[in-house]
Formats: C-alpha cells, sequence, structure tokens
C-alpha cells in the first residue's frame, strides 16, 4: 500500500534575531493518519504549526501542505486546512448560529450549504437549544467542540489542532478524541499538538520535538520499544531529560 | 454599546453647543464714579441698560475697586475722574480710564471693544447735546456711523457657526476611536488569528471592517444634522445631500487612519493612545475653534494634511453660505485622494503573514 503525503517538510526553519525556535525539521504526513506533534513548552511546535498554516514565514526550508507551497501558494493551503487555536478563537459576542454562518461564508460556503451545515453540526453537538446562545456564554467544554466543528465546515483536507483539550475535563477529552478518530476515519488528516500523553498514544505517529529539532518520529508502539519504556510518558521524559 | 454610541454624542452635541460660546456676556463690570454729575451718570446708565454688562457695584476710590479685581470678582472698571462733566462742558474734552482683567486675551479685547462702543455712543450724544447747549463754540457733532453688516450669520449667531463644527467633531472622534480599536481587539482575543488561516482577501476583510463604521458614522450624521436643525436652527442653505456625499468619502479618510493605526497596535492601550495624539492635534488645528487664517505660516501648512479641516470648512460652506459642488470641489478632491492612500496603506499594512 503506499501512503500519499499530504504535507512534506523539508529543512524548514524560522528564526527570529538570534533565536532559531524551529531548527531545519523534516518530516512527512500521510493522508488520513492522525498526527502528533509533541514537545514541551517553548519546544518550537506553534512555531512550525504556524508556518504550515501560512501565518508565519519560514526563514528557510520548504513545506507543501496539501501539495501546496506555504511560501508561495499561501492561499491555496489556506482553503485546504482547517485550523483550532489552543486559545478558542470564535467570536464570543456572535451566537453559535451566527459564527457557523460568518466562518462558513469566509469559506465560500452557500446559503443552503451553511443552513445545512448548521443544522448537521448542531444535532452532532447536541446543541439544539443553545443554538442562538453568544458563544461566550458556552462552557469551555462546548466550545472547543464547537470551534473543532467550524474547522471542519469547509471540508478541509488537513486539519491543525493546536493543544485542542486544554483545560478540558476528561470526559470532554474523552469525547473530543471520539470526534477526531470520526473525522479521520472520512479520510481527514488531522495534524494535533498536545501536553497530554495520554492523547498521543491514540495517534497513528507522533514527533516529539526538542529545542526546535525532531528528536523522534514513529508510532507510539515503536517509539515505547525503542525507549524500552512503558508509556509514552516515559518516552517523552526520557528525550527531554537528555537536552538538560 | 449600541445605545452609547449613539446617545453620547448626542448629548454632546446639546451640552457642547450651548457651552461652546465665543461671545462674552455677563461681564462684571463696576465703576469709579468721581464725579457724580449728570454726564457721569448717564454714561453708567448706558451700561446698565447693555446686556452684556452685570453691573456688580459701585467703589468709592479705585484703590477698592483694583482689590476687587485682583480676588476676581470684577472683570472691568471704568473710572470716571472728578469735575468730568464741567470739563465736557468748558473744555470740551476729558479723560476715562478703564482696567480691564486680562488673563483671557480673548475676552479682554471683546470686552474693550464693547466697553470703547457704549463710550463713543456717548461722546456722540454729548456733542450733539453740547452744540446746541453752545453754538458759538462751533464744535461740529461726529455724525459718522459705521453700520457692519455681516454676511452668512448676520445676526452673529455663535451656535450657527459652531453647531456643524462640533458635529464634525464627534462624527470623526466617534468613528475614529470604534475602528481604531478594531482590529488590535481582535487581534488581543485571537480571533484575527483564525481569520488569517482563511482563504478571506486583505481587500475584503478591510471592507468588512470599514463598512460597519461606515454606516454608523452617517447615521450619527443623520441624528445631528436633526439636532442642528431641530433645536439650534442651524440654516441649511446648501444642499444637504452635497454633505453626504462628503462625509461618504470622508469617513473612508478617518476610518483608513483608525484602521492603520489598529494594524499597527498590539494592544487596545497603544491603538487607544495613538488615536488619542491624533484626534488632539486634528481638532486643535482643523479651524474648529480657532481661525487657521492666525495660525503661523508652518502651522497654517500642518492643517492641509488634517481631514477635520476639510470637514469643518465644507460643512460650514454648505450650511451657512449655501456652497455647491463646484466650490467645494477642490477640498472634495483632496479627501477623494486622502481616502484612496489612507485605505490603501490599511489593507497594505494589515498583515496576515508574519
Amino acid at each position: 500500500m503506499t501512503k500519499e503525503k499530504i504535507i512534506a517538510v523539508q529543512n524548514l526553519s524560522k528564526q527570529f534575531g538570534n533565536f532559531i525556535a524551529v531548527n531545519s525539521i523534516s518530516f512527512e504526513v500521510y493522508k488520513g493518519e492522525i498526527f502528533g506533534f509533541l514537545g514541551a513548552n517553548g519546544a518550537g511546535k506553534t512555531t512550525a504549526m504556524k508556518m504550515l498554516i501560512g501565518i508565519s514565514k519560514p526563514t528557510s526550508g520548504e513545506a507543501l501542505v496539501a501539495g501546496f507551497d506555504v511560501k508561495t501558494n499561501t492561499e491555496m493551503v489556506k482553503r485546504s486546512i482547517g485550523y483550532m487555536s489552543q486559545k478558542f478563537s470564535m467570536y464570543d459576542d456572535l451566537t453559535i448560529k451566527e459564527n457557523i454562518t460568518f466562518f462558513g461564508g469566509i469559506y465560500g460556503l452557500s446559503r443552503n450549504q451553511i443552513k445545512e451545515k448548521t443544522e448537521k453540526l448542531v444535532s452532532q453537538l447536541e446543541l439544539e437549544d443553545a443554538v442562538d446562545k453568544l458563544v461566550g456564554s458556552l462552557p469551555l467544554g462546548w466550545k472547543q467542540k464547537l470551534s473543532f466543528s467550524v474547522a471542519l465546515l469547509h471540508e478541509p483536507k488537513i486539519v491543525f489542532l493546536d493543544e485542542p483539550t486544554g483545560g478540558v475535563d476528561p470526559i470532554t477529552r474523552r469525547q473530543f478524541w471520539e470526534m477526531i478518530y470520526a473525522e479521520a476515519d472520512k479520510g481527514t488528516t488531522i495534524f494535533v499538538t498536545t501536553h497530554y500523553m495520554d492523547e498521543a498514544e491514540y495517534c497513528d505517529r507522533v514527533s516529539i520535538m526538542v529545542e526546535g529539532s525532531i528528536e523522534a518520529l514513529d508510532t507510539p508502539k515503536n517509539l515505547k520499544k525503542k525507549y524500552n519504556v512503558a508509556s509514552m510518558n516515559d518516552v517523552f521524559l526520557k528525550l527531554a531529560r537528555n537536552v538538560e | 454599546m449600541l445605545p452609547i454610541i449613539f446617545v453620547l454624542p448626542m448629548v454632546q452635541l446639546l451640552i457642547l453647543s450651548n457651552a461652546a460660546s465665543f461671545e462674552i456676556k455677563n461681564i462684571k463690570f463696576s465703576y469709579v464714579d468721581n464725579d457724580h454729575s449728570a454726564a457721569s451718570r448717564e454714561l453708567i446708565s448706558k451700561f446698565e441698560a447693555s446686556q452684556y454688562f452685570n453691573i456688580i457695584e459701585s467703589f468709592s476710590s479705585k484703590k477698592e475697586a483694583d482689590f476687587q479685581m485682583q480676588t476676581g470678582k470684577v472683570d472691568a472698571i471704568l473710572e470716571i475722574p472728578n469735575h468730568f462733566e464741567r470739563d465736557l462742558i468748558t473744555e470740551n474734552f476729558t479723560n476715562l480710564s478703564v482696567s480691564i482683567n486680562a488673563i483671557d486675551g480673548a475676552a479682554a479685547g471683546v470686552e474693550s471693544v464693547y466697553i470703547s462702543q457704549i463710550i463713543n455712543g456717548f461722546n456722540q450724544k454729548i456733542q450733539t447735546q453740547l452744540y446746541q447747549y453752545n453754538e458759538a463754540s462751533y464744535i461740529q457733532p461726529l455724525n459718522i456711523v459705521t453700520i457692519p453688516s455681516f454676511w452668512y450669520n448676520n445676526t452673529l449667531n455663535y451656535k450657527t457657526f459652531m453647531v456643524p463644527g462640533i458635529l464634525v467633531l464627534l462624527v470623526t472622534m466617534l468613528t475614529l476611536f470604534l475602528s481604531s480599536m478594531n482590529i488590535v481587539r481582535e487581534k488581543e482575543m485571537g480571533t484575527l488569528e483564525q481569520i488569517n488561516v482563511t482563504p478571506i482577501q486583505k481587500y475584503q476583510f478591510i471592507i468588512g471592517k470599514l463598512f460597519p463604521f461606515w454606516v454608523l458614522g452617517l447615521v450619527i450624521l443623520t441624528v445631528g444634522l436633526i439636532i442642528a436643525i431641530a433645536v439650534f436652527s442651524v440654516p441649511v442653505l446648501g444642499n444637504i445631500g452635497l454633505i453626504y456625499f462628503f462625509t461618504s468619502v470622508y469617513l473612508l479618510v478617518i476610518l483608513g487612519i483608525g484602521l492603520i493605526i489598529s494594524n499597527h497596535s498590539d494592544t487596545q492601550q497603544q491603538a487607544m493612545f495613538i488615536a488619542w495624539f491624533f484626534s488632539v492635534i486634528f481638532i486643535l488645528m482643523s479651524g474648529l475653534f480657532t481661525p487657521i487664517e492666525s495660525m503661523p505660516q508652518w502651522a497654517q501648512n500642518v492643517t492641509f494634511l488634517n481631514p477635520i479641516r476639510y470637514f469643518v470648512e465644507i460643512i460650514r460652506m454648505v450650511m451657512l453660505k449655501g456652497a455647491n459642488f463646484s466650490d467645494i470641489s477642490r477640498p472634495f478632491f483632496i479627501v477623494v485622494f486622502y481616502a484612496f492612500a489612507l485605505n490603501w496603506i490599511a489593507v497594505w499594512s494589515y498583515r496576515k503573514v508574519n
């Protein structure tokens, strides 16, 4: 079976002044996989992700996302991806329905498509009663699930999730990962950063970034075997500790 | 928020238009009458009859009056010398002394003019009388009287002059502040990052940001014009459509400035401070409160960069003078130019990619 590459990164770097945030990373992500992008705080995960979603210009190196160069064809990249940031970023002062309409509109969905999507999304999330409520009034867990669904409105090929489950309870996290699995089953590629090592176990493959470089990249199973430990947590600790 | 946006400027228009008065009224006037003659009493009665003066009291000595000037109880002191009447009749000549509190130089100037006019009026009357009493002396009465005609505002109603100006100020400040807070607010909330990962075009984003404030500005103008006409009876001699036409372009200039500020700021505080910096300069150099013609040349040159200057000029010309499009075409095209330039910069300075 040949796996279709959907993200191909080659020697990608980002430098802020003298500080090298991302140091010549290279990796590939295949279509339909759940790719875990791990690293300690300040390891350069978010910077690397921002280059892939086209809101930060790489200092050097190449990156193809959904077949488009992030340097030269940024707008096409943006059409092909969904993004959910760690900072919840829907409009708090708009209702659920208005947010969906707004983001659907930006991605060029028609009125009918938006209406259809709204109904489907709201019933999936069981938010029928809250559809006219301001997003700002929702509990964080609901917001995150909603935000994920909105990132998928335009049926992107890849969805980037930047610490999507930060600060939510274990039940909601569980539900969130069920949503991620369901989406990956449909063929959507999931690119996710996280600090929770139990979540890392759910990924098809994970990369671990340490100080701007990718130190390890494999399936969770292989990584545990390689480092001869019982959990991803220990893999992470081992790698992060080597640096100190 | 929305009611606040509409109500507060209107309250400001109502209050400021009454308060921002250049008329000098209720001058605290006192006199020292050393003569106590029929002539001196007649002169004082002229001051009493004027609506501009409030006679505080008469003092028996100049020293006492000076002391009251120092305490701030009086603004102007008229001193009538001894033998005022006698000198007038026998020598046809006498002196009066007037002291005016000139801490506010502009007000002092106006007070001086009022006082001189009353004394002149008195002088002419006296001369006529003397002529009748004393034909032998051949004194010719002075009969030249100037009656000025004030064009475009013949009653010199300052509200007619100020209300359109204050309206300009309100429309400008409101739209400038709201727009300069806007993009930076989204930066703070994190929604801008979300917008930046969408395929939205830069110009689409800027138009989306401009449009609501543009409509808001025109609505504020409308409510303000209604108040100007209904409450302050400001005449509208020109075509009101011309005012809207100009304002619709002018608002783009102000919103463009606001969005540029917003693009370059990282926090709302920063944006607020920059907006405030510009608005103070724009207002004080707009000709709204002080005539541009009396500014030093370099300052006059700076006012050409000031969009408010053109709006103040045009709204007054159209409302009070009945100017038509060809009269205002020069400032109009300058504003069109600024609108294009600034919004181009606004689009250009909005960065989707760092």
